[in-house]
């Protein structure tokens, strides 16, 4: 957090001197010290809007912060796309405009260009652990991931190059499980799906989604066996309300809506 | 002449503008091909069954259409009264509708909980999604509808008076079916099937959603670009590239032929 607030309230400073009649306005950047947001609603805001890329992990925490954040600043849009973290990595390298992106693991960053936290910041918001989501009242007996083997139930898995599906397999392997699913989902939402609508019997999914469905029931992978996931927040500039929004996020709200909702938060 | 040209440029710039659209994305994916590795990247694991699985389901799918569209289309192009309107608005519904709520609604019709998936299950223990089969019927489901249209839209172009008057020479409605209404509508039922077949090949979001995605089970080549895009890029391109080619082979044959 220090981290970041130092790099913003630099950066800041750098860019009021250098965007003389931009369309900054000097008074309100001056305000985006961390302790006060006090002035801002006195100024006629302008409008404007926050490109947010988030893995289909964090669609919940995220749809909740962001609707938080607009109420707390008027004219501030924010537009929320979720999807697998690798794809969002993807459609930002390929030019797609983003502000702030959350991505559930470090690997989809590779396909970020190589400087892509230069102009902005990277910070870790929180951690997630596997779990299997089986059926409410757990039919068919799941207890652990041996039961991935089964041939009597229908299991699925996400697909092994998004991170919920790299995870499993470093799961499997590290256990020396071969898996037999029926299918390789595209995110992890879609993994959970099959849950939801009965057509499968077991998926391997986050922590975080159990906790935000209704509709299943978890059951929890041992630690060591388990993978512990990294969530990065990345920014790509040093906007006021991009910076304000990362903060928030990151911050008191951001924390307690994302252990609300099943994440860990990183040990510091 | 002056004048002249400026009204053909006015047609001139936004049909030239509406071309750039469509062939743009073209360009965009052969430029970004590294031709020299082509054959390498297309040597990814997930390529080769995609490719196979396509090929068998997209034809098993034609098959399916043909054999149980054409007497549909035929039916329905000799037909005026209400319910055949209705049909025809039904047959309209997969063409429209986003194709994963199409897979939803297959789910909830062939699923294991679903409509009459549940009977299947429960009594036979037959479970149709993640196989083949849910695979084909997604596929039937998005291009039926295509190639009854079209072929409908050929036999009705077909003047009526000829199967009257075959009628009236004594020949069956069966033979006046496979004898005048076939032969004279052949070109629509090519332009039928090429149309579905290719949207059978193209099928993603029906087919991920009700089917699931496995290689080698249910990755058709569409879902193995999507597969390869999380990981190996230039794979995705390399497919995406070869399924291009298919389908402007394909249709430049029939376009030779028939259309």
């Amino acid at each position: 957090m220090k981290r970041l607030l130092q790099a913003s309230t630099g950066i800041a400073v750098a860019l009021t001197l250098v965007a003389c009649g931009g369309s900054a306005d000097p008074a309100e950047d001056e305000t985006t010290t961390p302790a006060g947001e006090t002035t801002t609603d006195a100024a006629p805001a302008e409008p404007v809007t926050i490109t947010v890329l988030a893995a289909a992990s964090l669609t919940d925490v995220f749809t909740e912060l962001a609707e938080a954040y607009e109420a707390e600043h008027e004219g501030v849009t924010v537009e929320l796309s979720f999807g697998s973290s690798t794809t969002l990595a993807q459609q930002i390298a390929e030019g797609v405009d983003a502000d702030i992106f959350a991505s559930a693991g470090t690997g989809a960053l590779d396909s970020l260009p190589e400087d892509y936290a230069a102009n902005g910041g990277e910070e870790v918001i929180a951690t997630n652990v596997l779990e299997i989501a089986v059926q409410p009242g757990n039919p068919s007996g799941i207890t652990g991931l041996e039961d991935f083997t089964r041939s009597d139930i229908d299991t699925v898995l996400c697909e092994s190059e998004v991170p919920c599906g790299r995870a499993a397999d470093q799961a499997f392997e590290a256990q020396n499980i071969t898996p037999t699913p029926a299918s390789r989902e595209i995110d992890v939402r879609a993994t959970l799906a099959k849950i939801t609508l009965k057509e499968a019997d077991a998926a391997i999914v986050y922590q975080s989604d159990v906790v935000a469905e209704d509709g299943v029931d978890g059951v929890q992978i041992p630690l060591d066996q388990n993978v512990v996931l990294e969530y990065p927040l990345v920014w790509f500039n040093t906007d006021e309300h991009t910076v304000g929004l990362a903060e928030f996020i990151a911050g008191p709200a951001g924390e307690k809506s994302l252990t609300n909702l099943g994440f860990s938060l990183p040990t510091p | 002449m002056r004048s002249k040209l400026r009204g053909r440029a006015i047609l001139i710039i936004p049909a030239a503008l509406g071309m750039a659209l469509v062939i743009l994305p073209l360009i965009g994916l052969i430029a970004r091909t590294e031709w020299g590795n082509l054959v390498e990247h297309l040597s990814s694991p997930i390529v080769w069954p995609a490719i196979r699985l396509s090929m068998i389901t997209t034809i098993t799918t034609l098959i399916i259409a043909m054999i149980l569209g054409t007497p549909l289309a035929w039916l329905l192009s000799r037909s005026s009264g209400r319910a055949a309107s209705w049909m025809r608005a039904l047959l309209t519904v997969p063409v429209v509708l986003p194709p994963v709520v199409g897979g939803v609604a297959l789910l909830l019709a062939y699923g294991r909980n679903g409509l009459i998936g549940a009977t299947f299950f429960t009594m036979f223990g037959w479970r149709i999604p993640y196989t083949v089969v849910a695979v084909i019927l997604a596929q039937v489901f998005v291009s039926l509808p295509f190639y009854v249209l079209s072929v409908e839209g050929a036999m009705r172009s077909v003047d009526s008076r000829y199967d009257k008057i075959a009628a009236t020479l004594g020949a069956s409605p069966r033979r006046v079916f496979i004898r005048v209404a076939l032969p004279l509508a052949a070109p629509g039922i090519a332009a039928g099937a090429a149309l579905a077949w290719a949207r059978a090949l193209g099928e993603f979001g029906a087919t991920i959603t009700f089917a699931g995605n496995l290689t080698g089970r249910t990755q058709t080549a569409p879902l193995a670009v999507y597969a390869a895009l999380q990981g190996d890029l230039q794979a995705a391109i390399a497919l995406s590239v070869l399924m291009l080619a298919v389908s402007i082979a394909v249709l430049g044959l029939l376009r030779g032929r028939w259309m």
